[in-house]
């Protein structure tokens, strides 16, 4: 028989307000093993340790029973101090009467009746409980990080600059991301170059640091310490090796329709292409969708004339495979569709546009060499429209439900930079709020409103109707004076709400990390794990997380490289010792475990068996404790119930359904 | 038992909830304050594979009115494919027990991922207000189990 003790918290009046807590503590007295039990104030803080601590040692308890919040919250911490106590960590349980109780019922009759019933619930488990003890497996010293974004090649830096080796997979042909088709950056005005490009060379001639480009994450496998990963390498047609980015191979290809993705399609490339002039690596890589030599078996000019004798229309896929301790998630985001928002007339007219072509037409490099221009005439605008919140804070499904945070500064930057290169250009926002919380941010918009004279109107835009003279007359609302508006504007400039990368569902699947319903990544923890994945070992940095602007990236992404450090730096992981385990005694060994389990965890052995006195030798199950993750499939295939899960044993999960039903 | 008793109907309810997914979707539902009926008590599982049709029988042998599992969305499993068990298993059990006689509105699998407290909480509201519209559960349950 166990002894236990009850230990009910008050979570201050998180808990007591809803549960009579001291019922809780009375009721448990006539539960089956108690011994002990008790109610305090705050069950986590030192002190209220200190009492279940204390009741271990003088009662010897050999089980115990926290009702409080969470075991995600404070089971590691009631672990430890059970541990501290001389207690096995897993004769701990928690009954969950915050998050599952007081917090969700208001009537404190019904709250209370609640739970009691999950402290009898926990009683009943933790009758069932034995001691548990982790094994041990080793750390890979090597992360990947998903992703060559601004947000990826600082965590990269970051893990490499400690010491440790790191892979970046990027799927495009050069690393830089997003940042890199940016002009200028809010709320210094810095060119996003000039910031960036450094950057990127670091990481590419960091000895520590591995890139591969035009690269995908093809398969994951294996747990946090111990990942094995698939990267797919997609043919370049250009010998990394050999090339030296001269340039000549672009110059000469017949091929130039295709449109350049780099400048959101406002320009054309040829088939064999450098995305920008500062890409890296700054070698190129052939479009098998436009190459003529690949389409056709014609052509070869290219080859022709590389003198490095680069090209190799031969070239495959590649599937290269590595061992990674911890993957750090760093995809970013695309800015959404326009397709549900047709009144604006984005399909239209080419003088609508989004946000992140106009940073293209405002950078020098871009398709106008900076020029600001109508796109469809060449003629230079003299009345420019702002649009804010296209797609964002949307309350029915056209768009997303969230705030995209980075528009309002970035609208703020394009009108300031205007109005400074082009005094005669008016320009006009119209907007839901102006967001500008961040150091510095609402300073910057006051700059763009009260020293350049921007003009805003706070009210939405019902349509954008294109005219037969080329302008675009804009119907919108002012709702301050609560008057209608009609502007004829040359262009209009749409803030597109941003969306997680196409591809982050997939990765997030591979990875069994959690997303939620706008496939932005889940962190362990909304407040204090923001940079964690609920799965060990995956972490997450910049926009997958969820909308950030490129300070807020930067900072996450050298905590999530801290967090992959600190796990790193260990030699070995303990690990979670609530595996599966067959019962030699009943198994038949007829393979049904094995078919199911994911991680491959079962083996088959020739065990001599003493079954009732007959001595035996039949082939068995044997569970690899190393490999078990303690999924417990196998324990609901086994047909004749050889195979049960340590610490959510069939026993015990019974006694908590008994419990419930009593 | 007595009369007045059965009149104040109130259902015990057994939800079983993955550790990754669903038991994370309820607590989130619980920190934001999302109201759904005291009949539901929550039983934490590794996996919704971990479920046993053993268990759900018990429970309803054991006075239960309705039984919910939640878990990841598919694809979505912390352990890759542990849903993808569950819902068959979940489909041959509840059209067994309906066939029995534990109509098909007692039991419900759900997909709840963490961060759907919402959705935790409407599915919650939606099923309790089934189990009362159904009432007892009197097929399979042992009588004496009820108080």
């Amino acid at each position: 028989m166990q002894r236990i003790g009850v230990f009910v918290c008050h979570c201050g009046s998180n808990i007591a307000a809803t549960v009579d807590v001291n019922k809780v503590k009375e009721m448990a007295l006539f539960e089956p093993g108690v011994v002990h039990t008790e109610e305090y104030q705050y069950m986590c803080s030192e002190a209220g340790q200190a009492k279940v601590i204390d009741a271990i040692r003088e009662k010897n308890l050999t089980g115990v029973v926290i009702c409080s919040c969470s075991p995600r919250m404070h089971e590691a911490t009631f672990r430890k101090a059970a541990e501290r106590a001389g207690l096995n960590p897993y004769m701990i349980e928690i009954a969950n009467i915050r998050e599952h109780c007081s917090w969700i019922h208001k009537d404190i009759k019904e709250g209370t009746e609640k739970a009691v019933i999950l402290m009898r619930a926990a009683v009943a488990k933790v009758n069932l409980n034995a001691p548990l003890k982790p094994g041990e497996s080793r750390v890979t010293k090597r992360a990947l990080v998903i992703g060559g974004g601004i947000a990826g090649i600082q965590t990269a830096l970051d893990i490499a600059e400690a010491g440790y080796e790191v892979d970046i997979v990027e799927k495009t042909p050069s690393i830089g991301g997003k940042m890199s088709q940016l002009d200028k950056t809010f709320p210094t005005l810095d060119c996003s170059a000039c910031i960036l490009t450094p950057k990127m060379v670091e990481a590419a001639a960091h000895e520590k640091i591995n890139i591969y480009t035009y690269s995908e994450v093809e398969k994951v496998s294996g747990f946090v310490g111990d990942f094995t990963v698939d990267i797919r390498k997609k043919a370049r047609f250009v010998d990394m090796d050999k090339c030296t980015g001269c340039g000549a191979c672009m110059e000469k290809c017949p091929s130039k329709k295709s449109l350049s993705e780099f400048n959101q399609g406002l320009s054309t490339r040829p088939a064999i292409y450098i995305p920008f002039a500062q890409a890296i690596p700054n070698v190129p890589v052939i479009d098998p969708e436009a190459c003529i030599k690949l389409k056709t078996g014609k052509c070869g000019l290219c080859a022709t004339v590389c003198q490095a004798k680069a090209i190799d229309y031969t070239q495959n896929d590649e599937i290269i495979t590595e061992k990674y301790g911890a993957i750090v998630v760093a995809t970013g985001f695309d800015t959404i569709k326009l397709d549900n928002y047709d009144e604006y007339a984005y399909s239209q007219s080419k003088d609508v546009i989004t946000s992140l072509e106009l940073e293209r037409i405002m950078n020098a490099a871009g398709p106008t060499k900076g020029h600001l221009e109508r796109l469809s005439d060449g003629k230079a605008p003299k009345e420019m429209v702002f649009i804010q919140c296209v797609g964002s804070r949307c309350s029915d499904n056209r768009g997303k439900s969230y705030c995209s945070k980075i528009c309002c500064m970035y609208t703020a930057k394009h009108a300031m930079l205007i109005r400074d290169k082009y005094p005669d250009v008016n320009v006009t926002v119209f907007y839901i709020d102006v967001r500008t919380p961040g150091k510095n941010f609402d300073e910057f918009y006051r700059r763009a409103v009260e020293q350049y004279g921007v003009n805003y109107v706070k009210g939405q835009v019902g349509k954008v109707i294109p005219q037969p003279n080329g302008k675009l007359l804009v119907r919108g609302v002012d709702l301050l004076d609560n008057k209608q508006i009609l502007k004829e504007a040359d262009m209009v400039v749409l803030a597109t709400a941003i969306e997680p990368s196409a591809d982050v569902r997939k990765i997030a699947t591979m990875l069994t990390a959690s997303i939620d319903t706008n496939n932005f990544l889940t962190e362990a923890h909304a407040k204090l794990k923001p940079v964690e994945s609920p799965t060990a070992g995956i972490f997450l940095s910049g926009v997958c997380q969820g909308p950030k602007d490129i300070p807020e990236t930067v900072a996450q992404a050298g905590a999530a490289a801290v967090k992959a450090i600190g796990l790193l730096a260990k030699d070995k992981l303990l690990t979670n010792p609530c595996t599966a385990h067959s019962d030699t005694l009943f198994c038949n060994g007829c393979s049904s475990c094995a078919n199911v389990c994911p991680y491959g965890a079962i083996s088959y052995e020739n065990k001599e068996v003493n079954d009732h006195g007959i001595r035996e030798v039949r082939r068995v199950a044997v569970v690899n404790n190393a490999l078990c993750q303690g999924c417990g499939a196998c324990t609901v295939t086994c047909p004749s119930g050889a195979m049960d899960l340590q610490g959510f044993s069939n026993r015990q999960i019974i006694a908590e359904v008994d419990a419930i039903c009593r | 038992m007595s009369i007045e008793n059965k009149e104040e109907f109130r259902p015990k309810i057994v939800a079983f909830c993955c550790n990754w997914c669903s038991y994370a979707g309820a607590d989130l539902a619980g920190s934001s304050r999302l109201n759904y009926p005291a009949d539901v008590k929550i039983i934490r599982v590794p996996c919704s594979c971990r479920v046993n049709p053993m268990f759900i029988l018990r429970a309803f042998e054991k006075g239960a009115d309705g039984v919910i599992m939640c878990g990841c969305h598919p694809g979505d499993c912390h352990y890759s494919t542990g849903n993808y068990y569950a819902r068959r298993r979940m489909t041959l059990l509840f059209s067994m027990l309906d066939y029995i006689g534990v109509e098909n509105g007692r039991t419900r699998v759900e997909w709840v991922s963490a961060a759907e407290g919402v959705k935790f909480s409407t599915t919650m509201n939606e099923f309790v207000e089934k189990i009362y519209s159904l009432g007892e559960n009197v097929r399979l349950g042992d009588l004496r189990c009820k108080n």
